[in-house]
């Protein structure tokens, strides 16, 4: 794409292309970061998660002034308005994940007195991989304007439900072996919850992205089929 | 109770109830061309009016919007070294035709000019002056009619009502464009043309022609140029975007402005060209 007449309004969106990416590292970082503290009952590094929110919400607020003041000041039109209106959209879910990251932060202290058997937490682990490297590519395919990709990495959140399924009857089986494993497992299950929820908000992304860059709605959700009943009446 | 199957509310999703829209063609153009001298301004353009829309005609200055909205009155005609090629027809009929009478097609095709152009006489004189040149009215209560009638179309009957006589030139600049506006209207043409209506208003004066503009298309077919792009996304159904003389690309506004075909549509609308 070419440049603007007026060469600070390229300026303008680049910087607010800056903050989406910004806004993504920081989200994933705390993911990750998350994901460790609870695995290794480190309450220290749970914290520094549940105070960096702060951050995500300041980046936010930039973003959403800027670019409201672009819409003001520029006018954009197609493309450009919306690759805004996507950012403010985008914007709001990569939010979101910070905030689901320190939810799984808090329970740190509620189970991290002693660390997590390896037993328990190897399926969460894996969950937690999977959703990072969906929150790494997905802002790397926007930055590409990569539809294509955008459109297979939506689909792969299949990946994430089916992998939070699995850690659904897992962890299932280890309440039923030994009900001291109760507790634990059930902040587990919340943080997989989350984790999910996550997978669910880089699929918004992928799809606003993906509107940004061709101008076009993906179709309709995919067909999804109620996994957690099949995994109730199964296990 | 009555629940919906799935399959029913996706098709609910999936079928687009279709906008009652007039798809009749009012003006149609093909290979359009224009010659001003050895230069050629236009070069085959095929172009549709359709009837009770608003079609908008944008594109930098020179690209030949205003060319080809001057061949739909023949206002060409007054230009000694303009030649118009092709055909274009008003309802079917070809306007360049020699047993067209030339004033009786710009009463049918009316226009509305970039700098407002009241004559200088009375408010009321301005807007009677076609429909007693034309003989549209018998007597002095149905010319009265009209006058009144055309003004309030035009949204200037409660400003200028008291102050008929007053000369039209003495208005501010947003009235006297819808002075002519109500001019144009009273002869009760067909089509209007409009050569960039607001580029010499206010934003206040500005909105009351586009809010005029959108009334008024009820009634009449409205063809636009314009140099604002927010203004053919606001008042228009359809554009038509020219460059050097060619029709680079024609559709529905709503796509123009958000998803383009074209990428010089798309470059010049957001501020990318030359």
């Amino acid at each position: 794409m070419g440049e603007h007449t007026v060469s600070a309004f390229d300026l303008e969106l680049g910087e607010i292309d800056q903050l989406i990416g910004r806004m993504s590292n920081t989200a994933g970082t705390m993911v990750a970061a998350s994901i460790r503290a609870l695995l290794s009952g480190d309450t220290a590094q749970a914290q520094r998660v549940v105070s960096e929110d702060a951050i995500m919400d300041s980046l936010q607020h930039e973003l959403d002034d800027r670019a409201i003041t672009l819409i003001a000041k520029r006018q954009p039109m197609a493309q450009d308005l919306r690759a805004v209106v996507g950012a403010i959209r985008m914007a709001a879910d990569l939010e979101r994940i910070g905030d689901l990251a320190k939810n799984i932060a808090k329970r740190v202290s509620a189970v991290g007195q002693n660390a997590m058997p390896r037993k328990l937490s190897s399926g969460i682990d894996m969950m937690a991989a999977l959703v990072l490297t969906q929150i790494k590519n997905v802002v790397e395919l926007y930055v590409e304007r990569n539809a294509q990709g955008l459109d297979a990495l939506r689909s792969d959140d299949e990946k994430v439900d089916v992998s939070y399924t699995a850690v659904f009857r897992e962890l299932l089986t280890y309440m039923m072996e030994d009900p001291r494993n109760i507790t634990a497992c059930t902040h587990l299950l919340f943080c997989a919850k989350n984790l999910e929820r996550i997978g669910d908000h880089v699929t918004n992304i992928a799809e606003n992205a993906y509107f940004v860059v061709t101008g076009e709605q993906l179709p309709a959700a995919r067909p999804k089929q109620d996994e957690m009943t099949a995994a109730i009446v199964g296990g | 109770m009555n629940i919906m199957s799935e399959q029913a509310i996706e098709k609910a999703v999936r079928t687009k109830v279709p906008p009652e829209i007039n798809e009749r063609i009012k003006m149609r153009g093909e290979k359009v061309t224009v010659h001003y001298g050895d230069k050629q301004a236009l070069f085959d353009v095929d172009l549709n009016v359709r009837e009770n829309q608003v079609t908008a005609l944008i594109g930098p200055s020179g690209c030949g919007k205003s060319t080809f909205l001057r061949c739909l009155n023949r206002m060409n005609d007054t230009i000694a070294s303009a030649r118009v090629g092709g055909l274009i027809t008003l309802d079917g009929e070809d306007i360049y035709d020699r047993a067209i009478d030339v004033v009786e097609l710009r009463a049918r095709v009316g226009m509305v000019f970039q700098k407002p152009n009241p004559f200088p006489k009375s408010i009321y004189e301005n807007v009677a002056y076609g429909p007693r040149i034309h003989g549209l009215t018998k007597n002095k209560a149905e010319l009265d009619e009209v006058v009144e009638k055309s003004l309030r179309k035009a949204a200037l009957w409660n400003e200028a009502k008291d102050r008929l006589n007053e000369p039209g030139t003495g208005l501010s600049g947003g009235q006297q464009q819808r002075l002519c506006i109500a001019r144009a209207i009273a002869v009760s043409p067909e089509v209007i043309l409009m050569d960039e209506p607001c580029s010499a208003l206010d934003p206040i004066a500005t909105a009351r022609v586009e809010e005029l503009i959108d009334e008024l298309k009820q009634n009449y077919t409205i063809v636009i140029v314009t140099h604002s792009m927010q203004q053919a996304a606001r008042v228009s159904q359809r554009t038509a975007m020219f460059h050097l003389g060619y029709l680079v690309e024609e559709g529905a506004t709503d796509k123009m402005f958000t998803n383009p075909d074209e990428k010089r549509t798309q470059d010049y609308i957001t501020g990318r060209f030359g």
